[in-house]
Parts: C-alpha cells; structure tokens; sequence
C-alpha cells in the first residue's frame, strides 16, 4: 500500500462525507418529511431538504460543525499493516482541513488552545476492526458536538428497563441534538464497551429488528419532534448491539447522531484506492 | 424583518411565526459569551441587535457554512445580552428556564440545525471583531440578505415552543 493513496483516499472520503449525504440517509429524511404532520416541524424539514440540495450543488459542507475526525477501519487480516497507517490519516485530515476546507474544531480539553488543524493528541480517532481480505476499507464519519453532546451513558440496576429509559432520554435531549435523530444504542458489556457497542450501532445504520422498530416508534410517540419545535419526527433510526454484561450490571450508553448522518467510504489496495 | 429591531416588532411576534431577516447579524457563541458576562465592553453596539449562536465556517472573507450552534450551553447569559439591548436571539434547541430573561423585552428564533450551506446563501462577511478567539469563537459581523425561516421559538410574552413539546411529552407518560 502506497502512503500517499491512504492520504489521498482520507480526503476523499472526508470531502464526500461533509458534502453529500449517505443515499439511505436522504431517503430517510425525505420519508419522515413526507409523513410528518405538524407545520412547524414541516418548515424544518423543509429548510433541511433544501440544504442537502445546496451543499452538494455548491459542494460545501452541509453544516459548519464539520465535527471531529472519526474513521472506522477495516482490516483485511491477510493485509500487511503498513507502518504509516495512523500518520498517514492524519496527514489526510489536515489536508482535508485547508483543501475543503473544514473548521478546526480540536482543542485541548483542559487549554482550550485549538490545534488549528483538527489533529492532535487522540485525533483523529481511528476505530479498527478486522475482516477477511487483503484490503483496507477506510470509513470517514465526522461527529459534530450538537448530538455528540447529547450521547449519555448510564449502569443501571439490572431491575430497571433499558428501553423505557432510553426511550425518554433521547426524547430529552433529542432538540439539542438537531432530531431527527440516528440513535445508536449499545446495552450490555462494561462500561467502555457499551460506549463501543453504540457507536457500531451508529456505523452499523439502520436498524432493522423488532427491538430497533418498536424502540423508534416509542421515541416518536412522545413529540419532542424535528429540533425539539414538537412533530411527529424525532428520531429516524435506531439500532440497538448488545454484549454479555456481568450479572450483577446494566451499563447503557446511546450515541446520538443528528440528521446530517454523515459518512463515506473507500477501498485502499496494493495498487490504488477508489470511493466504494 | 430588518434591523435594527424595534420593540413594538418585538412584541408583535408569537411563537409559531415565521421571519426571515435582512440586515447586520452578530455571532456569539461559548467565549463571546463569557466576555459579555464578565462585563467587557464590546467592539460592536448591541442596541437592537441580532445575535446569532453561531460558530461559522469562512474562507477568503465567504461564508461557506453557517448553521446554529447549540443554544443551551449559552442560555444561561441571556440576562446580559438582553439587558445590552439584543432584540432577536437566533440559535437551535431553546434556553430553557433562561427564557424568563427574555421576557417583554426579546424574542429567540430557531434556525434550523445543520442548515449551514442554506444559510451560507444569505449571509454575506462584513468583518471579524475579536479575532483572537479564532474562526469559530470570534465574533463575525454578518451581512443577512432574505435569511430564513426562522421559527419564533419563544416570544416575549412567555409562548415557548420546546415547552409545549415537553408539555405533550409528559402527557404521553
């Protein structure tokens, strides 16, 4: 694998990522704009149809929170790791930074100094999993603060019901979070790996179970609605990854995922790269 | 509507209306804030003013995108700004209890969340005031031509859309 393909190919994915949305993801929101019955949350859905038009016409980021570097890696086990692996990463995303051009929005947590280049100590963040192949298949999937903030992650007590709770708590935080939400859940594990578990779920979109459904329908029944203005919409998928947790634990966590459910991928190989 | 804003234009939103505005837009966000509340005086004059919480992202003088940022983390100085004269708060996901500062004196619109590239098509750079706290933290006085809708989130009367949502939240338990 040649470096500069990895960092070609981490552009890329992130300049398509910040511009156009998923296919999946515009249906989904056209879908629940169709069926939304509340005038207010109509003229939202309404505002956010006509930014997706304009930001791919003007091949401008959808929002100005252009979120922190996040990637989802997929290793081919008969890969051979190259050593530049994160580095070269990181060198896309501060290309990425200039060429899009995207905001710096990496500061040190204690400073608040800004990088000024979205890299830094633990950025960007790079989730690794192993899958058959010779390949490495780079996912860029930029998390902006809003629905970021809005993620939480309880250990209840193993009498309490995880739905109900989960169910109530993104219809909560559901209006800061720019909703229609994706909502990611992980039940089960420890406590980092429910945090893990429902940032999958997000990567994993959509859900399609009778758990996933019968939680989204309970989350829109309660009316926080497109940006909490109340409607029909509040969330537009979920998916729910579960883990063995200890008998004597409940840990769940939810990672909230706004509208703007940004993400794209690319194959990088021995002999090139190319958008999947 | 066009700024300045008046009083009597402020008293004769409800929530549920819909605006859209023309005229000089300030950004404030999390560290413009906390100069206001330390009582610092401003490069701009708030009298009738717009603010915007907003953290905009700008090259070579345009905007490119330009949505709202999140209102809550701010709300809590809703008192010192309205009380320098800010009319009209646009921002996304409401201020809560904050809300009482508003009353009979401002009003905050929601934009919607995300729509930075929508916005971007309304808003033109006049000049960034306090460029120290860098592209997203400064506070950029912006050109608003058409720029909308905006949803009267809450009214200077009290009326509050995000309350009445959570009104039918709790009737749904």
């Amino acid at each position: 694998m040649r470096r500069e393909d990895l960092v070609c190919a981490t552009v890329a994915v992130l300049a398509e990522a910040e511009t156009v949305l998923p296919s999946w993801v515009e249906e989904a929101i056209r879908g629940a704009a169709e069926r939304e019955t509340s005038p207010i949350a109509r003229s939202q859905f309404s505002a956010i149809l006509d930014n997706i038009g304009i930001a791919s016409e003007d091949g401008v980021p959808l929002c100005q929170d252009t979120g922190l570097p996040v990637f989802c890696l997929e290793i081919g086990r008969d890969l051979s790791i190259p050593p530049f692996l994160e580095e070269a990463i990181a060198e896309g995303v501060r290309r990425a930074t200039e060429e899009i051009p995207l905001r710096p929005n990496a500061v040190d947590p204690l400073t608040r100094k800004n990088s000024g280049d979205n890299t830094g100590p633990g950025m960007p963040d790079i989730i690794i999993d192993l899958v058959p192949g010779d390949s490495l298949r780079i996912t860029a999937f930029p998390k902006g603060a809003g629905s970021e903030n809005g993620s939480f992650l309880a250990m209840l007590n193993p009498a309490d019901d995880p739905l109900d709770f989960v169910a109530r708590e993104v219809a909560k935080r559901a209006g800061r979070a720019c909703a229609p939400v994706f909502v990611g859940v992980g039940i089960g594990g420890t406590f980092d790996l429910a945090a893990r578990l429902a940032k999958r779920a997000l990567l994993h979109m959509p859900g399609s179970s009778d758990l996933d459904m019968a939680l989204l329908s309970e989350i829109n029944r309660i009316g926080t609605g497109p940006m909490g203005l109340g409607g029909d919409a509040t969330a537009l998928a979920v998916r729910i990854e579960t883990a063995l947790c200890h008998t004597a634990s409940l840990p769940v966590a939810v990672n909230l995922q706004c509208w703007a459910n940004r993400s794209s991928s690319a194959t990088v190989r021995d002999d090139g790269w190319s958008i999947d | 509507m066009k700024t300045p804003i008046s009083q009597d234009e402020v008293a004769a939103l409800r929530a549920g209306d819909l605006v859209w505005i023309s005229g000089t837009v300030y950004t404030a966000r999390d560290r413009v804030h906390a100069l206001l509340a330390t009582g610092e005086e401003l490069p701009v004059d708030l009298a009738g003013a717009v603010i915007y919480h907003c953290g905009p992202l700008i090259r070579d003088g345009t905007v490119l995108s330009a949505g709202p940022t999140t209102s809550g983390r701010v709300g809590r100085y809703t008192r010192d700004v309205v009380d320098r004269g800010v009319r009209l708060i646009v921002g996304k996901g409401g201020i809560s209890e904050d809300a009482e500062a508003l009353w009979g004196r401002a009003a905050y619109l929601a934009y919607p969340g995300g729509c930075g590239a929508l916005a971007a098509r309304h808003l033109l750079v006049r000049r960034l005031h306090l460029p120290d706290l860098g592209m997203a933290e400064g506070l950029w006085e912006l050109e608003a031509e058409g720029w909308g809708p905006m949803v009267v989130a809450i009214d200077s009367f009290g009326g509050d859309l995000y309350r009445e949502a959570k009104r039918s939240e709790m009737r749904s338990e």
